[in-house]
């Protein structure tokens, strides 16, 4: 096998967090549905209507299947932006005069955080659980945090910049216990790790099928039915999607994500395990080659697609300049464009310099063993470049605390 | 198994060759367009070109902002939901998506045509102080009656009352023109266009102030959180710039619908064809079949091959009549024997014909039934 080369315009693509190349096979079943298979599946008058919903049924079982759903749990939305917001708000608006208290997390994606504060304007309380170094959630805070006004506890399956995944199966226990609803975002988790809403006791789960190598703009929000849970609706209209979420299904999106979980549940087990090998070859690889590197997030409790590392010495920006030919992100899409330091690293107690010397390295299921090396090899060459020209460098290598320093201020 | 006519086109229209052909080649692309990286870039690019391509398509002014969500439906909800109004106002004839909003509606009543009674509307806007959302659609779905939304325009506006406009329905099949009409918001579909499913369009002229419904990570201005479905919105860009450049052809359209009303009368002269009297849409026709209920209609069409249907497919199936014949006065006995035909583009003569024949079939069926009755 030849070796791809890799440039600026055509860079290898290492931002499976960020978004997922459609899988080809999923992109075959939905073709017909663009076209000769067209109709509106809630047409209820003739062949073409019945034909997507047909279409939409068999895909909202294979949704359902992978979470270990029924499918009459199952709601279609445009992505898991949305199911977020409609699972926090539905439930804030539905039980709000009674329970008015949330409990999320510092580390949640922006969408989770901007519905929450938004909420805190309505006059709801919002509690933000810390986390521990390793990025996971302290079960203990979590049980102190309850009480009887708390209607929601939202904690995501997996960290979309560390990769770290939450005790979910604990928290769904503490939850039920209490009688609290528990969300989670699981847009990194599915077809990622095994998840099970029934064992987990997990009542609302947010998926995105852009994600797991389905279409971009379709989601799924799983809403409990037994205990029921129920929700005031965000969109309003026809009354699909049991009223929960109106408008006209996009039947070829529903179908690609119905194939893309039926690819993610057959093939997650043998996938895991090549990724976590390839985990494994890029971090020793990397270890080998450059001094002071730092994991970011737990070491085991994290998906095999994800590594999150430091380079000390190194500025965030000119390494990311230095590597052009690598798509690669600083932080998550939605806030990577702003230059802060990511609020996750900084939440998991990571220093200033360190957060801004960070990459989010993403793996899926078109990255090969070359892919591995020619990233090691770049990265590996980029860094001790940019740190021989560092002073920074330098003097740590003299043995000089850098913290010891009085800038001065110009 | 007889070929299949398929005059549905208000429900969902199949999807163009060019928009489908580009919505391939962006799905073959990687990228979040809000990542930094070369890839990310390359996506923020298709979706930034897709955005100034709809700003020219409507004629939109260059601040307006155009805001991309997943559907019609989002972007109506969007309108209404985002805006600070104190009071909304809309016609008694707007799609489920405005009815059912979660917000306090003053209903503005409709004329025996389905067009907005323009006196009531002036009376309710001077009634009240406070600044009020007027919101009604550019063409209905079921009648395909056209509003007349300059003079609505000019009403609210005299007042300090903003318009926005349900244009699912008309783009693509009569003139959209924004800054010419002078709406504030205007609520956009591709698949109602030969665009694909699963996008939409809100655009919002620089005066308006909104707050987001999704929040998330700032995507849209802010105004509508979410990964950018970019495919389905390249793609939609192609449908609507294709479908308004081409906009002549609804002429040849506008000749069948007409016709095939021709025809029908002439086998029902009872028949009765909603909103005829006024401005339609080239391509809809909401036609009854006396003492014959829609859903034996729409029944007997579909085993003969024929798709249309009793009214919106947002009905999701439950077959009662139309509540927007019902605003428009329409008796109940009346309204239940109303199915709407609606062609696309590439309708032919045989597609129209075929429809007043099974039309004729039925009617001369039932009627010989109930004269033996």
């Amino acid at each position: 096998m030849t070796a791809q080369t890799w440039t600026q315009n055509n860079p290898l693509y290492l931002d499976y967090q960020a978004t997922t190349p459609t899988d080809p096979r999923v992109v075959e079943t939905m073709t017909p549905y663009w076209t000769e298979k067209f109709g509106n599946p809630h047409s209820r008058n003739h062949h073409f209507g019945w034909e997507a919903e047909d279409a939409v049924a068999i895909a909202r079982e294979r949704v359902a299947s992978i979470i270990g759903a029924s499918s009459k749990e199952v709601i279609f939305t445009s992505g898991a932006t949305e199911s977020n917001n409609l699972a926090i708000k539905g439930i804030a608006k539905f039980y709000g005069d009674q329970k008015n208290h949330i409990i999320t997390c510092v580390t949640e994606h922006k969408c989770v955080l901007e519905t929450c504060r938004s909420l805190q304007q309505d006059g709801f309380d919002v509690t933000y659980l810390h986390v521990k170094e390793n990025g996971l959630i302290d079960l203990d805070d979590l049980k102190a945090a309850i009480t009887e006004k708390t209607a929601l506890v939202s904690i995501m399956a997996v960290n979309n910049e560390i990769g770290v995944i939450q005790p979910l199966a604990e928290i769904g226990k503490i939850c039920r216990d209490n009688k609290v609803f528990f969300h989670t975002d699981a847009a990194q988790a599915v077809g990622k790790i095994p998840l099970d809403v029934e064992t987990m006791n997990i009542d609302l789960m947010s998926i995105s099928a852009h994600k797991m190598y389905g279409p971009m703009g379709v989601g799924a929000l799983f809403v409990r039915r037994r205990p029921r849970v129920r929700l005031v609706p965000l969109i309003h209209g026809g009354g699909q999607e049991r009223g929960m979420r109106s408008g006209t299904l996009p039947t070829p999106l529903v179908v690609g994500f119905g194939m893309a979980c039926e690819l993610a549940e057959k093939e997650m087990g043998a996938e895991a395990e090549r990724l976590r090998g390839f985990q494994h070859r890029l971090y020793e690889g990397l270890r080998q080659r450059i001094p002071e590197i730092f994991i970011n997030g737990d070491k085991e409790n994290r998906v095999p697609g994800n590594l999150n590392i430091s380079f000390a010495y190194v500025e965030g920006e000119g390494l990311m300049m230095g590597i052009k030919d690598l798509g690669v992100s600083s932080g998550s899409a939605c806030t990577s464009a702003s230059l802060e330091p990511s609020y996750v690293l900084r939440a998991l107690g990571v220093e200033e310099e360190l957060a801004h010397t960070s990459l989010r390295l993403g793996l899926g299921r078109f990255t090969t063993e070359e892919d591995i090396d020619y990233a090691i090899e770049r990265i590996s060459v980029e860094v001790n470049r940019l740190r021989e020209l560092s002073p920074l460098w330098d003097m740590a290598q003299a043995g000089v605390d850098l913290k010891s320093i009085k800038w001065a201020e110009h | 198994m007889n070929a299949t006519v398929y005059l549905d086109h208000n429900a969902t229209s199949p999807l163009q060759s060019l928009a489908k052909q580009r919505m391939v080649e962006v799905m073959d692309m990687e990228g979040n367009p809000s990542s930094v990286h070369t890839v990310g870039r390359q996506a923020r690019r298709v979706v930034e070109e897709a955005r100034e391509q709809m700003r020219q398509v409507i004629n939109g002014p260059r601040n307006a902002s155009l805001v991309f969500t997943s559907s019609g439906t989002e972007a109506n909800t969007l309108a209404l939901m985002g805006s600070n109004a104190d009071r909304i106002l809309v016609s008694a004839g707007e799609h489920a998506s405005i009815m059912g909003i979660n917000k306090a509606l003053e209903h503005v009543v409709i004329d025996k045509n389905g067009l907005v009674d323009l006196d009531r509307l002036q009376t309710l806007l001077a009634d009240k102080k406070g600044n009020a959302l007027v919101s009604v659609m550019l063409a209905n779905n079921e009648t395909g009656a056209v509003q007349d939304l300059k003079t609505i325009v000019k009403l609210a506006h005299n007042v300090g009352a903003l318009v926005h406009t349900d244009a699912v329905q008309a783009l693509g099949k009569i003139k959209v023109d924004f800054s010419d009409l002078g709406v504030d918001m205007m609520s956009l579909s591709a698949h109602k266009t030969g665009g694909p499913l699963g996008v939409g369009a809100l655009i919002v002229d620089a005066n308006v102030k909104m707050n987001p419904i999704n929040r998330g990570g700032g995507q849209e201005s802010g105004l509508r959180g979410g990964t950018e479905n970019i495919p389905a919105i390249a793609a939609f860009a192609v449908a609507a710039q294709h479908a308004t450049a081409d906009i002549g052809r609804m002429e040849r359209v506008k000749i069948l619908r007409d016709e095939l009303e021709q025809e029908i009368l002439k086998i029902a002269p009872q028949a009765q064809i909603m909103a005829q009297a006024v401005d339609r849409l080239p391509n809809t026709s909401f036609v009854t079949m006396p003492n014959v209920t829609s859903e034996t209609q729409v029944m007997a069409f579909d085993l003969a091959g024929v798709c249309v249907s009793a009214g919106s497919a947002c009905g999701s199936g439950k077959t009662k009549s139309s509540s927007v014949l019902s605003a428009m006065g329409v008796a109940d006995d009346v309204a239940k024997t109303a199915v709407r035909v609606s062609f696309g583009p590439d309708s032919t003569k045989a597609d129209m014909e075929s429809f007043v024949s099974v039309y004729k079939d039925l009617y001369q069926r039932k009627a010989h039934n109930l004269n033996a009755a």
